[in-house]
């Protein structure tokens, strides 16, 4: 591990809200929400509103009644990450992607060449600002987490490095909610019991944490606690699962309007399995209900594919499973991810049964959408309702 | 009710009856076993909506009625009492069970609140019990166990005249299994999809020798009904359970390729061999088989990693081939068949391969168990 602070985590803000702001001047200083039903973005001027992510556009409006809702431009927030990813590659060949809008970058072997890391996160901030026309902030620190701590402190357009001494001074202070992998439930858990900030955590033996958070857990977050952390950046490692998911907004939804968007995400991710040449045994549905809880339900096959139609049995299979969970508490996401790869596993041929071969057809499939468009084929249920926002991700 | 019945009956009676009552019932009253006394013997029934059990046995009946009380505690109770007379009877809301100086008594359930067991459908013919179980733990090895693809969990039954095929996939592996029975009329004809885990406990439990009888009902509305009735030295044991729907794959069609390569193995020595070559496989990774004159190469493991090889003496007629298998695959086919060497058959290393027991080297394979196995794609 690194003794020194010299990974930076490089976060744009409100990223969707902020690139409407910078295509439309008119947008600039104003509360803008990015969303159809549901916001999926919204602006720091919106955000000092109360306005949080995901939440009902009526709900948001309501808050921040002066705000625009800006329909998502998801083609023109892929242009800007792919600038923006340009300039962290630019900055160090060290860059361990996390999602479209943010990076870990290790900036340690360019101190003679380049400058410290906190001149190089500065000079960072100022290329984003200038050639992409984005405000980004930049956390400074010895670990990951601990950059990311700093990076969020920062927000928004800020700079922060936490100092290798200043470590303790700077985390221990901080509310626990502000922990990796602590929401609300964990953290009512932990306030609970008196444990209220990260330096409350870090006293705690993990033992002890381990009876209200979890055993894997509690050694987790003792750990981070304490500074430990040793995760490298990381270039190069292929992602563990492809998914993808559609906010269906906050109107009744039939069963059948709920089939027919995942059997589009099921298509989606499906051909992406197929173009980064991976097949997964792992399905996992997510929802997410009325009251913006979520829940996820998955199952595991025992051989993996990536065929659009075995995927899309196992996914339907979890969605009636999860029906009555539906009828109580309605729907307002539904997504599907694909886990579980193995790039050793050999490839098992199946019996030729003489049914129609879905394998060719998938491929067929895959040609058109790459030539024409992904809208070009859609299920017949898809058609009248569209394929919904095909929110930008990292490539696989 | 009230009867006097011999303790090694009961316990076996209650056993099997109990057997396939669910661990988690829907509804407790499932949980239940129902106990009824008529004139000259008992009758024991449980039922989870699936599957339905219900056995007799000859009792000393002194007075009629029926009670349901808990199926395993009244299972442990019976397994646990002494080599003496037993006597139950209902007290209130109490059964009594009285064996020697034990004297258990159990909390009954409401009776009223039962389902009605499905009726045993009319014969469709007899099979020798131990026939049947022998070939269905053949049959069942190829099944699916994926729930999620639940109609390749069974396997598929065919009647036709005096023949009887059992088939089940997964879609890499199949089996066909053929013996004859006993048909009502010989021009018999029917075929059912069953759980292949119930229908593996059935053909278990019936193997105290004698004949099975089997029925199949198609349902008209909803899905048909299959039942199994056999004797036992003091009773009859019948069992019904629900054929899955949908058009299973056509899985006979496949066994029919002409070989190019035909090799005998000893079975037991294939076994061993395969075992400890794929020690060093990773999962999803396949064991490679290279047949030429006279022997088979086995090597399993990558380049990188640990790797393994051993060769086997061997029978090769026609071309050369090199096959890739899953390990699991290839073992499960081997240990469900019965004689002492396997004759392989392939075409080419990318299309199924037939498995077949033969008795020596050389020999006619016994074709009444066929195993398929598609093999896995070899790198490079």
């Amino acid at each position: 591990m690194n003794g020194e602070a010299t990974i930076l985590h490089a976060d744009l803000d409100s990223f969707f809200a902020s690139v409407e702001q910078r295509d439309d001047p008119s947008l600039r200083g104003r509360p803008v929400l990015v969303g159809g039903g549901v916001v999926v973005a919204a602006s720091y001027e919106a955000k000092a509103y109360g306005v949080r992510t995901p939440m009902g556009i009526v709900e948001a409006k309501s808050l921040c009644p002066g705000a625009v809702v800006a329909s998502p431009r998801f083609e023109a927030y892929s242009a800007a990450s792919k600038a923006v990813f340009e300039v962290f590659r630019d900055t160090t060949p060290l860059v361990d992607p996390i999602s479209i809008d943010e990076a870990f970058l290790e900036v340690g072997g360019l101190a003679r060449l380049v400058g410290s890391p906190e001149s190089i996160g500065a000079r960072l901030r100022e290329r984003v600002r200038d050639e992409v026309g984005l405000p980004i902030t930049v956390g400074v620190a010895r670990t990951k987490f601990l950059a990311k701590v700093a990076s969020a402190y920062a927000k928004p357009d800020g700079l922060l490095v936490v100092p290798v001494d200043g470590e303790r001074a700077f985390l221990h202070p901080l509310p626990v909610e502000r922990m990796w992998g602590v929401g609300v439930k964990t953290a009512t858990k932990l306030r609970a019991r008196g444990i209220e900030h990260i330096g409350d955590l870090a006293v705690v033996p993990p033992h002890a944490l381990s009876a209200y958070v979890g055993r894997a857990a509690a050694y987790h977050l003792h750990a981070l606690a304490n500074g430990r952390d040793p995760r490298p950046v990381q270039t190069g490692t292929r992602r563990r699962s492809v998914g993808a998911q559609r906010a269906l907004g906050r109107r009744h939804k039939t069963m059948e309007e709920i089939d027919s968007a995942l059997a589009g995400l099921v298509d989606r991710v499906a051909r992406r399995m197929r173009k980064a040449e991976r097949e997964g045994r792992t399905i996992t549905l997510r929802l997410r209900f009325d009251d913006f809880e979520r829940a996820t339900r998955s199952h595991t096959l025992p051989r993996p594919t990536a065929r659009t139609e075995r995927l899309l049995l196992v996914a339907r299979s979890l969605l009636d499973v999860a029906e009555p969970m539906i009828r109580d508490r309605g729907c307002t996401l539904v997504g599907v991810s694909v886990s579980g790869f193995d790039p050793q596993a050999g490839v098992q041929l199946e019996l030729p049964f003489g049914e129609p071969d879905t394998a060719t057809l998938d491929l067929a499939l895959d040609d058109v959408r790459e030539r024409f468009g992904s809208a070009a084929v859609l299920r017949g249920s898809l058609v009248r309702r569209g394929e919904g926002f095909a929110m930008p991700t990292l490539p696989d | 009710m009230k009867f006097r019945i011999d303790r090694d009956a009961l316990a076996d009676a209650v056993a099997w009856t109990a057997r396939s009552l669910p661990t988690r019932p829907t509804v407790p009253v499932l949980a239940g076993l129902m106990v009824e006394s008529t004139d000259g013997g008992i009758a024991l029934s449980g039922f989870d909506y699936e599957t339905s059990a219900r056995s007799t046995v000859d009792a000393d009946v002194a007075d009629e009625g029926r009670a349901l009380v808990s199926g395993r505690l009244l299972a442990d109770i019976c397994k646990s009492l002494p080599g003496r007379p037993v006597d139950v009877s209902v007290d209130g809301t109490k059964v009594s069970v009285v064996c020697g100086s034990s004297r258990f008594s159990l909390q009954t359930m409401p009776v009223e609140d039962y389902p009605q067991l499905p009726a045993m459908p009319t014969a469709s013919g007899t099979v020798s019990s131990d026939d049947f179980a022998t070939a269905v733990a053949q049959a069942v090895a190829a099944a699916g166990r994926d729930d999620v693809l639940q109609l390749l969990t069974g396997v598929r039954i065919e009647l036709e005249g005096s023949r009887i095929s059992l088939l089940a996939t997964d879609r890499f592996r199949a089996s066909l299994r053929e013996l004859t029975w006993f048909p009502e009329s010989p021009d018999a004809s029917a075929t059912a999809v069953v759980p292949a885990k119930t229908l593996s406990d059935i053909a278990k439990s019936f193997t105290a020798g004698g004949e099975l009888t089997m029925a199949v009902a198609t349902g008209d509305q909803g899905p048909g009904l299959i039942g199994f009735e056999g004797s036992t030295a003091s009773g009859t044991r019948r069992t019904t359970t629900r054929m899955l729907e949908g058009e299973f794959p056509k899985v006979r069609q496949l066994f029919a390729a002409n070989a190019l390569t035909v090799a005998y193995v000893d079975r037991q020595e294939l076994i061993d061999a395969v075992r400890r070559v794929s020690l060093v496989a990773e999962r999803n990774t396949p064991v490679r088989l290279t047949f030429s004159d006279g022997q088979v190469l086995l090597e399993s493991g990558s380049g990188d990693d640990a790797q393994a090889q051993e060769t086997l003496e061997a029978r090769v007629d026609g071309d050369d081939i090199v096959v890739g298998f899953n390990p699991t695959f290839l073992l499960e086919g081997l240990q469900v068949m019965t004689e002492p060497a396997v004759h392989l058959s392939f075409t080419q290393a990318s299309r199924p391969a037939t498995l077949a027991g033969v008795q020596e080297l050389g020999g006619e394979p016994n074709t009444s168990f066929r195993y398929l196995i598609m093999p896995m794609r070899l790198p490079g």
